[in-house]
């Protein structure tokens, strides 16, 4: 079996977000780590709304992120740590919307280890220096400085090594133009090593360490470390030299402390507590995460707590010394991994799991009442401040960016009966849990829905002006008759405008600079500026019935084959070109794509004839309406449509204001012509037309749906992008470096035509049925089109109840209450605030106990309570999928919590009936794992699914991990015993056991006879019930340890396991293994032949192996098109929805292989890490080729496709086709 | 003679250079003090395996790493009494 590894959607987990100014000019920009991809957003400072610029996979695991700017320059650079041993330094470069190394240099072995640095990052701020540091022991600083020609050099590393000696944190400090200055959280481990009493551990003190790079020796020092009080996990270096006081604020648990060289004294300040939470009371508190936000004249730092709390914490400065810490709540958003303050007043939040926000500041709590904390406030030891959260006030959300991580598991099922599957997402985590439906298609938003007096046949929008930014008309053609409706504040019927109502429309356009053109069957109007009316009649008995338009030509058709052509001149006129030109067959649809900048005329008439071709003829005035080109069609076309496609600067060139850019960008790199022809079988094409000789080539083909195809050319991101409409719409467009063909998620449309208004600058107004449909398209890119439904834990698996497609999902959180123990908590602190209150503040405690009682803080915004450790609330939820409706909940009592679930049918019961098998953990301990054993309970599920019986609980000693049916039973794996049980009146009957797993059964599939158990460490067992003898026998297993977290079976010998560090492998069982059991009459051999180290006698084959690098928590079987193939469809902690598609020809094998070493070669990932170890990183990568590099073949440089192309006999477009081919095949 | 005192040489240049280079007098509890410190950072290293951790615990994902750095201190324990032979 061979393999194609395909990332459908990258991950959407947030790392690392760094901002700065990474093309150069005077707007921001983000850019996210999502863990092994880099993207660069761009916030639109006018709308609020975040615009992916770019994305790239770099096979590797990305560890810290920076950006940096050198004294004096203009642009950011970006350094990254990740597991490659080697420091990078990118550059974003705008022109070619691409990443680019600037240096890489070498300095340990690859993988994320302890000594190798690569775990934290500190800049110098001015930019002189970075340093790289790792988990113990290494640290390197780089001096970076320019060379004669600007560019950015980087010196040789200087160490600052230390063994036996941790790293918690570290960060450049603000020392102004002194020797650069890095301080490091560091704890030395050496004496706590050698002491047998395990006093030394504990008197072990955390330092602050400060080390100077020597510019002028070239030498890094270590000039001060101080033990701090408590174990701090991060710092922020303050703003220093001219702006600030410099120094760090040290985060440790409870406190806040701020620290500096020389004469000051230590500022600390307690954390402030949330007034009456319902906590764990020994807990403590940390900041997460910070940002900083500076001008020339002030600076202040956002911190946020791990309850999401942000505070803002400002110095007061005496002379350079600080002299007091002052802390205000803020507001509270979603607990951040990373947050950035914008210069245009925007926190960008990538929260920890869930969607990423984008605020506005619109306050900076500056004049609120809210109370400020001072560090200058008198408090005992060990007391804190309180303060009340509430809802924002100083932020206002702006955007959401959509993210799925962390998927806990997924499902590929059409419960919607809609021909394409649906995938089924368990996402989040606590009260932020969410069930999300995702479906391939983009999302569209509804800007206006208006009714018209009629069913309308077409469209249009027209310009007053060809320089307008926005359409003036929205025209609207009737079986007899035409609407014009103007465009401003609101939409409104106008019979001023020059057009002929009383006539249907065949076609409106502007024309030339200022003036209008409309044809209709009887003939063309031509409406100038000054209202002017040109009228041209078609002759005799004849009737216009196709007609193509642009801005300076227009060309009909008369009674079906007749092509008459018609030129703007400069004066305006529209000349009838000379001679006619009579079609070989009835014209279908033509089509003229836009004039270019700068030329008269488009030089191509595309045109579709009745007798399956279409012909490409000349516009050139030397020898106009002559044919250039055809091609045959398997059925007629409907609808043509030119575009030009693919520049490569049509991404930025829509949100790019930079006064700055160069102009020659748009001409930078000139699109593609292609032909789009919409068949009436509803299959598209897209043919590449050669721009000189009109030869068309390279055609690809996409079924889009049952009508017949019309395709509209619109705007999309300022490019040119085509509007396919079938029985679904589609959406050809280029975007970032690709071409993408996506449906809408949205009815069916009839006619359509790009908008543009103040409101909605790209936009399209369509027409269904009789109503007329503004829509904007704003998420371009998005693979999915999601629906999410909120949960309340976090979900750990679900089942889909067969007959009426509603779904069973059981939600689990350590750490937390169920509701009963919250409300009893509750009442419990308001009634010792009532008993504590003296006589006279009776009524007052009264009065604020009850508002504690009534005060409901929504924990998806302000986090559930943390209960404590080994504290577990439960629930199993029953939600109908297609209105996310919860149709009912079952709570579990405190400290019950789910770790498996499974629907079975008991032959027994013989009532035909599905029945829920939970198995329930009690008083779970995590770490060592303790338990007070586990419990089996069955419901009864009614025919509806519309409520739960409960039936008995059975105990067990163990911890119930996975269960399954079999066979008309229960197969449960129970701690490491593998059982079956029946269903009993009273209890569940233990029938059979197999006590041979090593440590704890996590995963069982089960197939026939056989029954595949995955072990938390040990891989899958595969065992075989023999019914007479009633016996469950291991008869073979895996020769490697895999940590497995999901598997699905492939066929009867052959299942896919994946694994917590991140591999997916595909064990089968070979030819022999299989016959020797089935046919060994008594079983004994397997029974009683251990093999060697007590395995299985008999062992599988691995045939594939593949390091995906993040977490797989779901693998499935399934086909993700109508009519496609099945694929093995996985979904990632990190939110990354992939799949593994396999090869069916030796030949396309070779080709990609073939494909995925040249990329190797020529286009090496970004960050340095070898793409072939990262993919072998646990397992050598065994029979599956990295589709994901193989596209990254679309994105790279022209000369380098064509060298590549070369190499394997073939040209670039060949090989873009296969690889779109593949793609296309199996999903989208 | 001399190829013997080479061997030593490298040996304890690699001891010195990467922490956990066995020697002939390592004992159980270094190997596995090792072992652990060597799991504890692999896992910070790994964003998935720290989210993994975060969603299991219910805890922030600074609160996770900031323990796993907690634990390297002391990953097993004290060391044992030293017998002195």
């Amino acid at each position: 079996m061979y393999l194609y590894n395909l990332t459908l959607q990258k991950g959407t987990g947030v790392t690392h977000a760094v901002h700065g100014n990474f093309s150069g000019g005077k707007q921001q920009e983000i850019l996210l780590s999502r863990g092994k991809s880099l993207e660069l957003l761009r916030p639109d400072s006018n709308t609020g709304k975040v615009h992916t610029l770019l994305s790239t996979e770099i096979f590797g695991c990305i560890r810290a992120l920076m950006a940096f700017r050198l004294t004096g320059g203009t642009k950011d650079y970006i350094v990254v740590g990740s597991d490659s041993g080697r420091i990078v330094i990118l550059e974003y470069m705008p022109a070619k919307n691409a990443l680019e190394k600037v240096h890489q240099e070498t300095f340990g072995k690859s993988g994320c280890r302890r000594i190798v640095p690569g775990q934290y990052f500190a800049i110098d701020p001015k930019g002189r220096a970075v340093m790289i540091g790792a988990v113990e022991k290494q640290k390197l600083a780089y001096i970076m400085n320019r060379d004669t020609q600007a560019r950015l050099t980087i010196s040789s590393p200087l160490e600052a090594h230390k063994s036996n000696t941790l790293t918690y944190h570290m960060v450049g400090v603000d020392v102004g133009f002194d020797n650069p200055m890095f301080a490091c959280l560091e704890i030395d481990y050496e004496e706590s090593d050698l002491d047998p009493t395990g006093d030394a551990a504990q008197r072990t003190q955390q330092t602050l360490t400060f080390y100077e790079l020597d510019l002028g020796l070239n030498h890094v020092v270590r000039k001060y470390s101080e033990p701090l009080e408590e174990h701090a996990n991060f710092l922020v270096s303050v703003p220093g030299g001219n702006d600030g006081p410099s120094g760090v604020l040290i985060c440790s648990e409870n406190y806040l402390t701020y620290k500096n060289l020389g004469d000051q004294h230590d500022i600390r300040c307690p954390i402030p507590r949330r007034r009456n939470d319902l906590d764990d009371p020994e807990r403590g508190m940390i900041f997460i995460c910070s940002a900083t936000h500076r001008t020339k004249s002030m600076y202040f730092f956002l911190l946020q707590t791990e309850q999401g709390d942000i505070f803002k914490i400002t110095l007061e400065t005496d002379d350079d010394v600080v002299s007091e810490i002052k802390l205000k709540y803020f507001d509270t958003v979603p607990p951040a991994s990373a947050m950035c303050v914008l210069k245009t007043g925007f926190l960008f939040v990538a929260s920890e799991f869930g969607n990423h926000y984008l605020y506005q500041i619109a306050h900076l709590g500056d004049d609120d009442d809210e109370p400020e904390f001072s560090s200058a406030m008198p408090l005992e030891e060990g007391e804190t401040f309180f303060f009340a959260p509430r809802t924002l006030k100083n932020l206002v959300l702006v955007d959401e960016l959509p993210s799925f991580a962390p998927i806990i598991t997924s499902q590929v099922a059409d419960l919607a009966n809609e021909d394409t599957p649906q995938l089924y997402v368990l996402c989040g985590r606590g009260p932020r849990s969410t069930l999300r439906v995702l479906r391939h298609g983009l999302e569209v938003s509804e800007m206006a829905v208006s009714e018209l007096p009629g069913n309308p046949n077409a469209v249009w929008t027209v310009k007053k002006r060809a320089d307008d930014e926005f359409d003036a008309y929205i025209i609207v053609s009737f079986v007899n008759a035409t609407l014009v409706l103007s465009i401003g504040e609101t939409v409104e019927e106008v019979t001023d405008s020059g057009f002929l109502g009383t006539t249907p429309t065949l076609c409106c356009a502007a024309l030339g600079d200022d003036a209008l053109v409309q044809v209709y069957p009887d003939g063309i109007r031509h409406i100038r500026s000054d209202k002017r009316v040109n009228e041209w009649k078609a002759p005799g008995k004849k009737s216009i019935t196709k007609c193509a338009v642009n801005q300076r030509q227009v060309v009909i058709t008369l009674s079906g084959r007749e092509l008459v052509y018609f030129e703007m001149d400069p004066t305006g006129e529209l000349n009838e070109y000379t001679e006619r030109s009579e079609m070989p067959a009835e014209i279908m649809c033509m089509a003229l794509g836009t004039v270019p900048d700068g030329e008269q005329r488009s030089w191509f008439l595309a045109v579709g004839l009745a007798d399956n071709t279409v012909r490409i003829l000349s516009l050139d005035p030397n020898n106009c309406l002559t044919p250039c080109s055809m091609q045959a069609l398997p059925s007629p076309a409907e609808s043509l449509c030119l575009v030009e496609m693919g520049h490569t600067e049509s991404t930025t060139s829509a949100g790019a204001l930079d006064d700055d850019a160069p102009p020659q960008r748009s001409g930078s790199n000139k699109g593609t012509i292609y032909l789009n022809i919409g068949l009436s079988n509803g299959v598209l094409l897209r043919t590449v037309l050669d721009p000189v000789s009109g030869d068309l080539a390279d055609t690809r083909t996409r079924y889009l749906g049952s009508r017949p195809v019309k395709l509209f050319r619109i705007k999309m991101q300022g490019a040119e992008a085509v509007l396919a409409m079938s029985s679904r719409s589609w959406l050809s467009y280029y975007h970032q470096n690709r071409f993408h063909l996506t449906p809408l998620s949205y009815e069916t449309l009839e006619y359509a035509s790009g908008f543009s208004s103040e409101q909605c600058s790209e936009g399209i107004v369509a027409i269904s049925t009789n109503t007329l449909r503004i829509l904007a398209l704003e998420k371009l890119g998005a693979v999915f089109n999601q629906v999410a439904f909120p949960l309340q834990f976090t979900p750990r698996t679900f089942v889909i109840h067969p007959d009426t497609g509603r779904m069973l999902i059981a939600e689990t959180d350590h750490n937390a209450y169920t509701e009963d123990t919250k409300s009893a908590r509750k009442e419990q602190m308001a009634e010792e605030m009532r008993s504590a209150a003296g006589d006279e503040e009776r009524e007052l405690a009264r009065e604020m106990a009850n508002a504690f009682i009534n005060e409901v803080l929504p924990e998806d915004v302000f986090s559930a309570p943390k209960a404590g450790l080994g504290l577990w609330a439960s629930q199993i939820r029953c939600l109908d999928a297609m209105h996310g409706q919860t149709m009912f909940s079952v709570s579990l009592t405190q400290n019950e919590a789910i770790m498996s679930m499974a629907m079975v049918k008991f032959s027994v019961a013989a009532d035909g009936r599905y029945y829920l098998a939970v198995g329930i953990a009690r008083d779970l301990q995590l770490n060592p794992r303790i338990s007070q054993g586990g419990c089996l309970d069955i419901y009864k599920i009614d025919p509806t699914c519309s409520s739960l019986e409960f039936m008995h609980r059975t105990e067990i000693d163990e911890i119930p991990g996975a269960l399954c049916g079999f066979q008309g039973r229960l197969l449960a794996g129970c701690g490491r015993m593998l059982r079956i049980y029946d269903l009993g009146k009273k209890k569940m009957l233990r029938k059979c056991e197999n006590k041979h797993i090593p440590y704890q059964i996590v995963n069982i599939q089960a197939m026939g006879h056989r029954v595949y158990v995955s072990d938390v460490q040990e891989s899958v067992f595969f065992l075989r019930y023999r019914r007479a003898e009633n016996q469950l026998i291991i008869f073979a297993d895996d020769t490697h340890p895999r940590w497995v977290t999901a598997t699905t079976l492939l066929d009867y010998d052959t299942i896919a396991i994946a694994d917590k560090f991140g591999n997916l492998s595909i064990q089968r069982l070979p030819h022999s293994v299989t016959d020797d059991v089935d046919e060994d009459p008594t079983g004994t051999k397997s029974l009683w032949d251990r093999g060697l180290l007590s395995g299985a006698s008999q062992k599988s084959e691995n045939i594939c192996s593949f390091h995906v690098g993040e977490i797989i928590m779901s693998l499935q079987k399934a086909t993700l098109i109508p009519g496609g193939s099945e694929a093995l469809i996985y979904s990632t902690l990190n939110g990354t929805v992939g799949a593994f598609v396999p090869f069916t020809s030796r030949e396309d094998y070779d080709f990609f292989q073939h494909l995925e070493m040249h990329m190797r070669n020529e286009n090496p990932p970004l960050c340095g890490r070898d793409h072939l170890s990262y993919r072998s990183s646990y397992y050598p990568v065994k029979n599956v080729l990295d589709g994901d590099l193989c596209e990254q073949y679309l994105s790279i440089e022209a000369a380098k496709q064509k060298s590549i192309a070369g190499d394997m006999f073939r040209t670039p477009n060949q090989i873009c086709k296969k690889l779109e081919d593949i793609r296309t095949r199996y999903a989208f | 003679m001399g190829e013997r005192y080479n061997i030593h040489s490298q040996l304890e240049h690699l001891q010195s250079k990467y922490i956990g280079t066995g020697h002939a007098d390592t004992t159980k509890f270094e190997w596995l003090t090792n072992q652990h410190r060597d799991s504890l950072a692999s896992y910070m290293g790994h964003y998935d395996i720290l989210n993994y951790f975060a969603i299991a615990e219910n805890e922030s994902k600074a609160r996770v790493r900031f323990n796993l750095m907690e634990r390297m201190l002391q990953p097993c324990g004290p060391p044992p009494e030293k017998l002195d032979d």
